[in-house]
């Protein structure tokens, strides 16, 4: 590594000083701030490329970062990785700096939304690929005591490489703990017309342990995601975590094709609306969080356009 | 020294010199020791620095890049470079790209050695040539093993490069000697120059010799190791020496070596010619697959009427 850092999470961003339950709507409240506003900068043709917002995946990004070790475990994540970024380091105007193309971006505006490094966190718009890096990370820091994590979705059990990867993680015994974030449709493809059997009994015939949840509730998620961390470091084993979650966003920028009934259903189960009774000032929180990202955007702005 | 032989010797030093190095790869085990022997000894000898694997040639090259960017660098054997293919997303999209995308924030020392090249007999799917296909790919260096230089010291300057590398060995090479990079032909003023790299530097250089035997024509041949990047300037330097270039490859025809011998030539004056296999699978019957092939014979024939039509 080029740089050491003293601490891979800014505090002041993810609010170490407010309680738990605050502390994590205030994170989830940013994901969702920050995905907002890129939708909003892609409709006033303000942003170049594509993105692939985590809109209704919230807590799942916000259960697992807090539950691993930032400064030890790696994280592999996927097209969709802003939230699981934002909930790992907090490094909100690198960020949007990076999907704005600017020098001061997080990959110097090389990797744009979905190639994302920051310290021990990776992404890229391969789906699946990452997948035997994790499981060669795992192996590398083991003695560590690290392990590494694997953000997959139900569109990514087509890819055979996540097969691969399973069978290397159980058969070396690595600490990997693969997660799938089922929302329940690949780009526009349900997963009726993708994924055949069981997602949750996939990892079982390899002899990987199961968890899975089918809440979208953040605090749940995140006792879930301690256990499974825990039984992923503590023996040293791969681990399969499967969250039937929700998106309730485009896959891209406008690209939904569900119908609103279909999309009211799944705002029933909004991680930002289910747990907002128990985090105190719920509204106080999305306001501050919108002014926020707003600020943050507009230091984004300010930065230099990343050329050759 | 045999070609094997070297490169075995090659992968015991650099794992006795850097215990961190990991090298993973299908039934690499003693004691069968690879395929074609190249890792014989070393899982004895680093039980903790040699992992055999599942056939899973993706995931084994993914592991390894993982590996590499954890400080760990890696070397993994492709058993057969027809295999290199299931790995093509890992190289292309991962391992040659992430240091760039991530802002050099990472570091990926992972070298890839596999064999190539026909004549043995193994049909369509175990002799190819693909290396073409891996060439030109930013971020990932291709370097071929050949004859006239010690194989040990090419995977040594891979090491040294610390990042991704291909190193394309050469199946017919393993059970030959090592030849000195002084048993190459020297020429004062060459009438011809032939570029080759792998396993058709040798019948080049057979061709060289039977023109100078039977024509009378002096023949330099230049036996390239780094084949990606391109190195172009030295194919000018060629052109410039000898004013009639033949590329040849043992992969199919089109898209490959000797097209881009031909980009670097294109402003020179220099006659050019180059010498492929024919767009077509490898037949796995001996005389058909040996008739596809260029060999020393076809050479002879390319260089000569390359010749004589000037």
């Amino acid at each position: 590594m080029r740089w050491r850092l003293v601490s891979v999470i800014d505090e002041a961003t993810l609010r170490s000083d407010l309680p738990l339950p605050a502390r994590f709507y205030w994170q989830m409240a940013v994901i969702r701030e920050l995905e907002d506003t890129l939708l909003r900068l892609f409709q006033e043709n303000q942003l170049f490329g594509t993105t692939h917002t985590s809109i209704g995946q919230e807590a799942n990004a916000v259960a697992l970062m807090n539950a691993i070790d930032r400064e030890r475990d790696t994280v592999w994540s996927n097209h969709r990785c802003h939230g699981h970024f934002i909930a790992y380091c907090g490094q909100v105007v690198p960020l949007l700096a990076e999907i704005l193309g600017r020098t001061g971006g997080v990959c110097g505006g090389r990797g744009g939304s979905q190639h994302l490094c920051y310290a021990r966190f990776h992404s890229s718009g391969i789906q699946g690929g990452l997948v035997p890096l994790g499981v060669g990370t795992a192996l590398a820091d083991r003695d560590a005591g690290a392990i590494s994590v694997v953000m997959l979705g139900d569109g990514t059990m087509g890819e055979g490489v996540v097969y691969e990867g399973l069978n290397l993680a159980s058969l070396w015994s690595l600490p990997v703990l693969f997660v799938v974030e089922d929302n329940g449709i690949a780009q526009t493809t349900p997963k009726a017309l993708g994924v055949s059997g069981s997602i949750r009994a996939r990892a079982e015939p390899f002899g990987i342990r199961t968890f899975g949840a089918a809440e979208t509730d953040v605090f749940c998620l995140h006792e879930l995601a301690n256990e499974a961390v825990d039984y992923v470091r503590n023996e040293q084993k791969p681990a399969w975590l499967h969250l039937e979650s929700i998106r309730l966003g485009p896959h891209s920028k406008g690209d939904d094709t569900r119908s609103e009934s279909e999309l009211s259903a799944l705002r029933a189960r909004d991680p930002l609306t289910v747990v907002a009774d128990q985090v105190g000032d719920s509204e106080g929180l999305l306001g501050e969080a919108r002014g926020f990202v707003a600020e943050a955007l507009s230091k984004a702005q300010g930065m230099s356009i990343a050329c050759a | 020294m045999r070609v094997v032989e070297a490169i075995n010797q090659a992968l015991h030093e650099l794992l006795e010199r850097d215990p961190m190095i990991v090298v993973l790869g299908e039934d690499i085990l003693d004691p069968y020791g690879g395929a074609f022997k190249a890792t014989k000894g070393l899982a004895e000898r680093f039980p903790e620095q040699v992992k055999t694997t599942p056939i899973s040639e993706a995931g084994i090259v993914g592991v390894a890049t993982g590996l590499a960017i954890r400080g760990r660098p890696a070397i993994v054997e492709i058993m057969f470079g027809d295999f290199l293919c299931l790995a093509m997303d890992q190289l292309l999209n991962h391992a040659s790209k992430l240091a760039w995308v991530y802002n050099d924030q990472i570091t990926v020392p992972l070298i890839v050695r596999t064999p190539m090249g026909g004549r043995r007999g193994y049909g369509a799917t175990h002799s190819q040539s693909l290396e073409k296909h891996f060439c030109g790919m930013p971020g990932l260096t291709v370097l071929a093993v050949h004859a006239y230089g010690d194989p040990g010291d090419v995977l040594r300057a891979a090491y040294a490069m610390a990042s991704p590398v291909l190193v394309i060995e050469n199946k017919t090479m393993y059970g030959r000697g090592v030849a000195d990079v002084n048993e190459l032909p020297r020429v004062e003023r060459p009438d011809i120059g032939i570029i080759a790299y792998g396993g058709m530097v040798e019948p080049a250089v057979a061709a060289a010799n039977r023109l100078r035997d039977e024509e009378e024509l002096d023949v330099e041949v230049l036996p390239l190791t780094q084949i990606s990047p391109f190195p172009k300037q030295r194919v000018q330097e060629l052109g410039e020496r000898t004013q009639r270039v033949l590329a040849v490859e043992e992969g199919t025809e089109g898209w490959g070596f000797a097209s881009e011998c031909a980009r670097a030539l294109v402003n020179a004056k220099v006659s050019f010619d180059g010498l492929a296999a024919p767009a077509h699978p490898i037949p796995s019957s001996r005389p058909w697959e040996l008739a596809i092939l260029p060999d020393a014979d076809a050479i002879f024939d390319a260089a000569l009427r390359l010749y004589e039509a000037d």
